[in-house]
């Protein structure tokens, strides 16, 4: 503690570029150990320190980086080490005081930017303990002065607001400017989850925990139908997929090719979950390129055969598509399209439409504001939530995700999800009804499996959909709240079901921080070669091993869970669904639990 | 009986309420002289109370048979498909005779017989003892006196025989001040505080119309100020939304423009303007008359508040928009939540509850009594009453506290229930829901403090359940003269001691008794805190009902623990046997025999219990009963419309005990 104290106020207005490595898991709490000796002096990418095979560049083992990619990845500038944090950070340090909301008292300190975090040191003789706040969950900020003094409004992707009332307007201006650059910086390897080392932690502990072999070893032993493809190795049939996936044995990898190539972004039909009691499967894709023409390919139908061949004798299939007819129909001017009936007998296509990308970003943006408002006046709440839509979208999102489900268990049928890219509310889907049908992913464990699995394995774009919150001023471009939103039904389906869920609250609050902000590396690049490219297993810690720390565990479980093997359904009508106070209304809620 | 022409109907079809898929369940319909019964093919059975039903419908011919809608006034609604439509007449013209009655005598609870004796009948009466729990109050004491002027029901008929009131107030000024209140209602005491020796009094409105004044009142309300020794204002609460007293009281004070204005009035109403002139004037002054509040002049050290809760009218028809919200088919969230504002019912809700905070928070901050009335202070006034003194006392956070706080301000001081409740024929206009208003508040504050109740939401609803059943005697008829006149007492029975008999059924689990007595509670009133109340106006569409209770495996494993913390003290005291007879040195094997053998019946026991704790069983029954076919998820794919398996669902089991 001492050491960081003189560091603090000890070293004047001169360019400061200390990364901090903080001991405790989570980036924005209030520290209670700090780890003088990982203070890494202008060294912002650590380059030095990592061994030389493992550069991305030279291992043989992994795909060679177009120059387009690299400064993609690696920021504006070719070199990482050329950057320096020290051209952002503007000020020494000042005097703040921090206000955290209507019920904790406020901090008086010296504040203070590094390259990923804003320090508020308060002093040697008070009793509280240094707080920290990570950059990049800044979404917005806003500063006023007046006077002698400046006032800083900071709005976090946890939907926290933060108040800072700083002396001197030059030291606001400073930290201002300095903390709007360094929480928009877009290089993924500058960024905090590779200079995070917790004590306790090794590196690549936990990244072994859930690879697409575990999950196949698994439906290897319910069924023989199904194979484990390494046929995107290299990345090359679809950058969005894992290096593995798991297809009908019938089908060869020559096959699979031409099925790539016949759906955007490569996304051929894989297996998502295997319905052991029923033996019929969950399978994923993107939108075929039927085009204008209705061109046909005669691998992806082979497939879809094959699948129905695999199952139980008699299954039917069902497409589910997450897109309207009409808006199915129009794709194909664009060269997507859906499935022909007459293409694929045995299989029929049900439409249901979910919204995704801006409007459900919008919903999201209103939401908040309406959550926002209720510390000023209370009339019209009601109004205000109706207006937002966004229970609307968890209830079409939940009677999906059981429509997908009723057809696996009640059916017997097989389901194929797909929307256009495939990469959003297909795994809605797929995901909310494996939650649904699979008693072993309501556990900790088998729900953290199903989240690596569904959505950071399976090509969610987090860096794009996670890169702003509800408060960003910037124009939405690829933002989309899909993951909250799946966390939010999710937590619907515990609050109907108080007893079948291993995890509580806890985790699935836990997600939505990490997965808009993170010292861990788990929800960093946007699928698994980015990740491979930015050697994100090597190089960051897990957030998984984070969470299974005994301590952090406690916080994450449900003490009510009773282990059941039955399928869990749930009430979708308006009268069931409730807001998830938890989250929208965590920070603002004057009394949380009595 | 004369009114049952068909007693069996079979093949009814009862169709799922919300389905937009016309999904039904088909079996047979019994009549009978109290109940409906409906038992589908899989044996569950459905029982309707006749004075249950609130409307009965019967719809358009349909190829498949003749509708039958049935609401209740428990929020179950039905909707049977009877094949003939003779059937379907006979039973609706029965149903129509059956749910309406003329006279109280023909009422449920004259005929029902839970098997008692005249003893056990009379000793459930005497449960509640309201003198009793005026002496836990702490009164009569040296401000505060048992007033004999009602023993005979002269000054006020729709007051009980007795009233506190302060002690310097004599009979002329009480009987003058009745006179100047509405329905002769003079204010006297509702609640006694003892910490803060502040009162909860409560009246009806002074008849005050043209500035007129009443000494005698002014002096009572000086005695109610004057009986606090601690403050000497005391805060006069009017209900009443201040903008319709207000727009009245502007005009009041020109006589002039008032009676033009009350005259055009009267010229619209149908009924008047047929009268003659002598009766129009009549009806003005009334009017004028009939209406009215204190004037903070005439009055020495009162604070006058207005607290806007709306009229009896208002309330029904927004409860009457709120439950055609709720039931719409394939009703979307926007739709529901747009509907659940328009209703205004939540806020309704808080203003009762923002009334009755100000009650106590005038009597615990201000050390202030407090005067309450609304028009006839018999609705409103007995809501912000009986809610203030639930936030202030926590006796009435008990299961019996609670009984007696209905008795006392609701059932003693003559809330209109036979005429709310509509349990007979009478004025529609006349129904409305305060009293599940008041059970609603209380169910906020439930959510709110989980600890600070004794009772959990069953309890409540069993309680709402019976104010409409016409079962048990407590709550039929208007006031308690009109409870004596009709010899209920001896007639039917009362039913506190079954709802304590059933206690455990009613227990909260979280319930934490240690508080002191008079812990305050603070309910927060912020709109988000209101929330709807599925299990009250759904409480029959249970596949809208969270599928899992945490409330019940907190009972097992409370009733665990009780049973784990007895064996300790068993076994402990055992062991203390034992050495002491060890140290006596008479260590027998008879001793020993009785030692051992109780050890493996007590491993049995406790692996007994051990199930119970873990209730698979329950579990797995209720996500059984989460059937994807009740979920309405697949309405639009036809190819789902396979018949699916029937489901077990939970009952509240309210109307079981009436069979």
């Amino acid at each position: 503690m001492d050491e960081i104290e003189v560091s603090l106020t000890g070293s004047g207005r001169g360019p400061r570029s200390e990364v901090l490595a903080v001991g405790g898991g989570n980036s924005c709490e209030t520290v209670r150990s700090l780890l003088p000796r990982g203070l890494l002096n202008s060294c912002p990418a650590g380059v030095a320190s990592c061994p030389a095979s493992s550069c991305p560049f030279q291992s043989p083992r992994w795909p060679r980086l177009t120059l387009l990619e690299s400064v993609l990845l690696l920021g504006p500038r070719p070199t990482p080490s050329a950057m320096e944090f020290s051209e952002l950070i503007r000020t020494g340090g000042a005097q703040a005081k921090l206000l955290r909301g209507p019920e904790v008292p406020p901090l008086h300190g010296t504040l203070c930017v590094t390259g990923h975090h804003l320090l508020l040191s308060p002093g040697p003789q008070a009793t509280s303990d240094l707080w920290l706040l990570l950059l990049r969950s800044v979404d917005s900020i806003e500063k006023r002065v007046s006077g002698d003094s400046g006032t800083i409004t900071l709005r976090c992707k946890d939907l926290r607001v933060l108040q800072l009332d700083i002396e001197g307007v030059e030291a606001t201006r400073d930290i201002a400017r300095s903390i709007e650059a360094l929480s928009s910086l877009e290089s993924v390897i500058t960024s905090f989850p590779f200079f995070y080392r917790p004590k306790g932690l090794r590196l690549g502990d936990a990244w072994h925990f859930h690879p697409p072999e575990r999950y196949y070893k698994r439906v290897a032993r319910e069924t023989n139908a199904w194979r484990l493809s390494e046929v995107n190795e290299d990345f090359s049939l679809c950058p969005s997929y894992p290096r593995a996936v798991i297809v009908p044995r019938a089908v060869d990898d020559d096959a699979l090719a031409c099925c790539a190539r016949f759906r955007q972004g490569g996304r051929f039909p894989v297996l998502s979950y295997h319905h052991a009691p029923s033996g019929t499967v969950l399978l994923r894709s993107s939108q075929p390129l039927t085009g204008p023409q209705k061109r046909r390919c005669a691998e992806d139908e082979e497939l879809l055969w094959a699948v129905l061949a695999g199952a139980r004798p008699g299954a039917r299939g069902f497409i589910l598509d997450t897109r309207s007819a009409q808006a199915a129909k129009q794709a194909r001017m664009t060269g997507g399209g859906t499935e022909a009936r007459a293409a694929y007998p045995g299989w029929k296509r049900l439409h249901r439409p979910l919204e995704r990308g801006r409007p459900l970003q919008e919903s999201f943006v209103r939401l908040v504001e309406a959550c926002g408002y209720l510390a000023q006046s209370t009339d019209c709440w009601r109004s205000r939530l109706e207006a937002c839509h966004w229970l609307g979208h968890v209830k079409e999102a939940l009677s999906t995700a059981c429509l997908a489900a009723q057809a696996v268990e009640r059916e017997g049928a097989c389901v194929l999800v797909h929307g256009a890219e495939g990469t959003d509310s297909t795994l809605l889907v797929t995901s909310l009804a494996q939650l649904i049908l699979d008693p072993s992913s309501r556990t900790v464990a088998g729900f953290q499996e199903l989240v690596e699995r569904e959505w950071i394995q399976a090509g969610h774009p987090f860096q794009l959909r996670c890169a702003h919150s509800a408060f960003s001023h910037a124009r939405p471009k690829h933002e989309a709240p899909t993951f909250l939103l799946f966390l939010d039904c999710v937590w619907q389906l515990g609050h109907q079901f108080p007893l079948s869920l291993e995890f509580g609250e806890g985790l699935l609050l836990a997600l939505f921080e990490h997965a808009y902000a993170s010292p861990f590396g788990t929800f960093l690049c946007s699928s698994e070669k980015e990740r491979c490219l930015c050697e994100v297993r090597t190089r960051t810690h897990s957030l998984w091993s984070g969470l299974n720390q005994p301590k952090e565990q406690r916080k994450l479980r449900n003490p009510l869970y009773v282990p059941s093997p039955l399928a869990i359904w749930p009430s979708v009508e308006p009268q069931s669904l409730r807001l998830w106070q938890g989250l929208f209304l965590r920070w603002t809620r004057p009394n949380l639990q009595r | 009986m004369e009114h049952i022409r068909t007693t069996k109907v079979e093949q009814v079809k009862l169709l799922d309420r919300f389905s937009t898929s016309n999904k039904s369940l088909t079996g047979t319909l019994y009549l009978t002289a109290t109940h409906l019964l409906f038992i589908d093919s899989h044996q569950k059975e459905t029982w309707i109370l006749h004075h249950h039903i609130a409307l009965v419908e019967k719809l358009a011919l349909t190829t498949s048979g003749c509708p039958l809608v049935i609401q209740c006034k428990n929020f179950r609604i039905v909707h049977f498909i009877v094949p003939r439509e003779r059937d379907c007449h006979d039973i609706y013209n029965s149903l129509l005779q059956l749910s309406k009655q003329a006279k109280y005598e023909d009422l449920y609870a004259f005929s029902y017989n839970p098997k008692q004796n005249d003893l056990e009948r009379l000793r459930g009466w005497q449960l509640i003892d309201l003198a009793e729990e005026y002496k836990r109050m702490g009164v009569p004491n040296s401000n505060w006196q048992l007033s004999d002027g009602n023993r005979e029901y002269k000054i006020c008929e729709t007051y009980p025989r007795e009233l506190y009131v302060p002690r310097i107030a004599s009979k002329p000024i009480i009987v003058g001040s009745s006179k100047f209140r509405s329905k002769g209602r003079f204010p006297v005491l509702s609640y006694y505080h003892q910490n803060k020796e502040a009162a909860i009094c409560r009246c009806s409105q002074p008849l005050s119309g043209f500035s007129a004044r009443c000494l005698e009142d002014e002096h009572l309300l000086q005695a109610i100020s004057k009986a606090n020794p601690v403050n000497r204002y005391m805060y006069v609460m009017d209900t009443r939304p201040k903008h319709r007293m207000q727009s009245w009281w502007a005009t009041q004070k020109d006589i002039g423009r008032i009676i033009v204005r009350i005259s055009s009035k009267i010229w619209n109403d149908e009924k008047i303007r047929e009268s003659d002139e002598k009766k129009r004037l009549n009806a003005m002054a009334n009017r004028a008359a009939g209406k009215g509040y204190e004037n903070e002049d005439n009055y020495s050290n009162i604070r006058f508040q207005f607290v806007g809760i709306e009229n009896i009218h208002v309330m029904r028809s927004s409860l009457q928009k709120l439950l055609e919200v709720n039931g719409t088919k394939g009703l979307s969230v926007g739709d529901f939540y747009s509907g659940l504002e328009s209703s205004g019912w939540l806020r309704h809700i808080k203003a009762v509850m923002d009334a009755a905070i100000f009650l106590a928070k005038a009597i615990m901050v201000e050390n202030a009594s407090v005067l309450v009335h609304c028009s006839d202070g018999w609705d409103r006034t007995s809501q912000v009453c009986s809610l203030g003194s639930l936030l202030l006392d926590s006796y009435y956070r008990t299961i019996k506290g609670f009984m007696v706080l209905i008795e006392k301000d609701w059932i003693s001081f003559g809330h209109k229930f036979s005429e709310r409740c509509g349990h007979l024929d009478g004025d529609p206009k006349e129904v409305s829901p305060v009293f599940t208003q008041f059970l609603e508040c209380v169910w906020h504050l439930t959510e709110q403090f989980p600890q600070d109740f004794e009772f959990n939401e069953a309890f409540l609803l069993q309680i709402h359940e019976h104010i409409h059943s016409c079962q048990f005697g407590n709550f039929l008829g208007n006031c308690q003269k009109e409870r004596e006149e009709l010899k209920l007492k001896e007639k039917t029975y009362s039913l506190w001691p079954f709802l304590l008999d059933d206690q455990k059924k009613y227990l909260n689990p979280l319930y934490s008794s240690k508080s002191p007595k008079f812990a305050v509670l603070e309910p927060n009133t912020v709109s988000f805190n209101f929330k709807f109340w599925r299990n009250m106006y759904h409480q029959f569409d249970r596949t809208l009902h969270p599928r899992q209770s945490v409330f019940n495996i907190i009972m097992n494993m409370n009733e665990q623990n009780k049973q784990l913390e007895k064996d300790i003290k068993d076994l402990e005291s055992k062991i203390k046997q034992r050495k002491n007879k060890q140290t006596d040195g008479i260590l027998t094997k008879e001793l020993l025999h009785s030692v051992h053998p109780e050890s493996p019946t007590l491993k049995t026991s406790l692996c007994f219990k051990e199930q119970t704790l873990l209730p698979v069983n329950h579990a797995l029954r209720t996500i059984e009963g989460s059937n994807p076919a009740d979920n309405r998820y697949s309405e639009y794919a036809e190819e789902f419309s396979k018949s699916e398996p029937g489901v077990v669902s939970l009952e509240y089991g309210v109307a079981r005990m009436t069979c």
